[in-house]
């Protein structure tokens, strides 16, 4: 068992209706480390999600959880996972310790047990002051902060996090991350599902790539960006500026096809380490005495991966209209 | 985040104990959280007591004095209504409950967690029963107030007062049912009454049945609501009658038997996605 995939799942299949949310879905995470699947809505991140945490059966196909088969030894293995899901599922005129209590015992902890490892994570979660309150007056990263907390009552060897930092702020967003790094530094096995590559690349060793419920990708961030290509810098010169001059200037820095758009006079540059790039490009080009209107560092996103895999942008896949327009992706621009 | 907790734990295990025990462990365990919430939300509570009040006024001083009844005075008549009222449609807050526990992801983290999975309906269940329990004792003060006397002895409304409860828990059973087929909060809320409205109403909880069209009164005299509120009505005025008290029995084991199967089926069916 010592060398035994933390998840694994072979071939997953489940189709509500006419809809395949599932079609052979195959994972593994080794024991200690982060896998990320990252998708659109839709892709079938949360129905994975629901089959490995005994949620959901399968209709085919089967997965494996800390050695336990999820449909077999569901019962035993409901003992082994903590699962912190999209919507905060705590309740809510319930105090942050009194949830954990509840959470603890119904873990079958024993209640003193229950009670102290309650104290222990309000504390580890910064929640200690709103310990008392009911969480109905928390603000949504509290709320995110007690669902996680609720996740590790037992300290499980595997974790699965289902879209963790959805509906966050930013500010809120970095705090989880750090969060959930500090967590997988301690060598939990976890799974997250994400529609943020930054977030992937920022938390997982591996990510799985997933698009109408299976595996498109697969790999680490680096690898999978080196498949998307590199970050680019996108400029845009002030009226009269000179495009030709500009282009020569830029031409060192590019690590491929640089692009002109003569009408929007823009120029698109990829680069690596752009930010490092970034100082030295704004130098060349004052000293050249081109002056700009804009200048941006760009990522790729998730939108990029979906565009060199499919040919097509992630959010064409089919999500009802009031989840796309309230889910963007995010672009990071700088 | 203070991690160095999170570093020296290892995972903890569950005590050992025997299934049997888990089922009711787990159900108090969830039964206690309604309960502790209950004074943290009284406007709940205020409102669940407050309409049957109004009923009360409602036909004991509206209504009332147009309604003939034999024997005794109305008032007398109508508690039994009202108490059977007020506990059945107490129970429409288990279906309530339970489709918003569904619809916020609660039941999620409930399946996913090492516990006894009846827990969930049990511990809802139990909990509304002891919240019946309450609004029954101050409707029984009320009673009281606007005149209402009680015949025979303490035992035969101790009698009443526990065939009440076991229809509030079989009508908890059904409102479950109900509140799991349906697809969100507002849908369990409207829902509940439907089905609530004729069996209350077309019933002898308020006017006797002699004076309905014979159609009706033959749909209002076999109905559960009306014979137990006849149970309940003898026992409190001292003209207990065996064969209603066993007939209300009936009913309510009855509805036990079918609803409770059905409410563990829909639940298994509605957590299945």
């Amino acid at each position: 068992m010592a060398n035994r995939p933390a998840i694994l799942a072979e071939g997953l299949h489940k189709h509500y209706g006419k809809t395949h949310a599932l079609a052979g879905l195959d994972l593994v995470a080794e024991q200690g480390s982060v896998l990320a699947l990252l998708g659109p809505n839709g892709a079938g991140k949360t129905t994975a999600v629901r089959i490995l945490t005994t949620l959901l059966r399968p209709d085919s196909g089967r997965a494996e959880v800390a050695g336990l088969d999820v449909v077999k030894d569901a019962d035993a293995l409901r003992a082994h996972i903590g699962l912190a899901g999209q919507y905060a599922a705590v309740d809510e005129n319930l105090t942050g310790y009194e949830n954990l209590v509840m959470f603890g015992q119904l873990y079958h902890l024993s209640g003193s047990v229950a009670r102290q490892r309650a104290d222990q994570l309000l504390a580890d979660f910064d929640l200690v002051d709103a310990g008392a309150r009911t969480v109905k007056t928390y603000s949504g990263g509290m709320r995110r902060r007690l669902d996680l907390a609720a996740s590790l009552i037992i300290a499980p060897p595997v974790l699965f996090l289902d879209e963790p930092t959805t509906g966050l702020d930013p500010r809120g967003r970095l705090a989880m991350w750090e969060v959930i790094r500090t967590l997988t530094a301690s060598g939990t096995t976890a799974l997250l599902t994400t529609q943020y590559l930054e977030e992937a690349d920022q938390l997982a060793d591996q990510i799985a790539v997933v698009d109408h419920g299976h595996v498109i990708a697969n790999g680490t961030a680096d690898e999978l960006k080196a498949q998307v290509g590199d970050e680019r810098i996108e400029l845009t010169l002030a009226q009269g500026g000179d495009l030709a001059a500009a282009a020569q200037a830029l031409r060192p820095y590019s690590s491929g096809e640089l692009q002109v758009d003569a009408e929007r006079r823009q120029l698109v540059v990829p680069v690596r380490h752009g930010a490092h790039q970034l100082v030295a490009i704004v130098r060349d080009l004052d000293a050249a005495q081109i002056p700009l209107d804009d200048l941006a560092l760009r990522q790729p996103t998730l939108d990029d991966v979906f565009l060199t895999l499919t040919g097509r942008e992630a959010s064409e896949t089919e999500l009802p209209a009031e989840i796309a327009d309230s889910q963007p992706l995010v672009r990071r621009t700088r | 985040m203070n991690s160095s907790t999170l570093h020296t734990t290892h995972t903890l295990l569950p005590l050992a104990r025997p299934s049997i025990y888990w089922t009711l462990a787990d159900a108090l365990v969830l039964a206690r959280r309604q309960l502790v919430q209950i004074p943290r939300i009284p406007e709940e509570l205020l409102f669940a007591t407050i309409q049957p009040i109004m009923f009360v006024f409602l036909f004991r001083y509206v209504f009332g004095g147009a309604i003939a009844v034999s024997g005794t005075s109305y008032v007398n008549y109508l508690m039994a209504g009202i108490f059977a009222q007020t506990v059945i449609f107490g129970s429409t807050n288990t279906g309530i409950g339970l489709a918003t526990d569904l619809q916020k992801g609660l039941v999620d983290r409930f399946r996913s967690l090492p516990m006894a999975r009846s827990a969930v309906l049990t511990g809802r269940t139990l909990a509304d029963l002891v919240r019946s329990t309450f609004v029954v004792f101050v409707m029984w003060m009320v009673g009281l107030l606007v005149g209402f006397q009680p015949q025979g002895n303490v035992l035969s409304w101790v009698a009443a007062a526990g065939l009440l409860l076991l229809t509030s828990f079989a009508f908890s059973w059904i409102s479950a049912t109900v509140g799991l087929v349906v697809s969100s909060v507002e849908a369990a809320q409207s829902a509940g009454f439907i089905w609530l409205f004729p069996l209350t109403f077309a019933s002898s909880a308020f006017v006797p049945t002699q004076s309905m069209p014979s159609w009706l009164r033959a749909f209002a005299e076999h109905q559960p609501v009306s014979l137990i509120v006849n149970a309940v009505r003898g026992l409190l005025l001292n003209q207990p009658n065996a064969s209603t008290i066993w007939q209300a029995l009936a009913w309510c084991v009855g509805l036990l038997v079918i609803f409770i199967p059905l409410a563990v089926w829909a639940y298994g069916r509605r957590t299945a996605r």
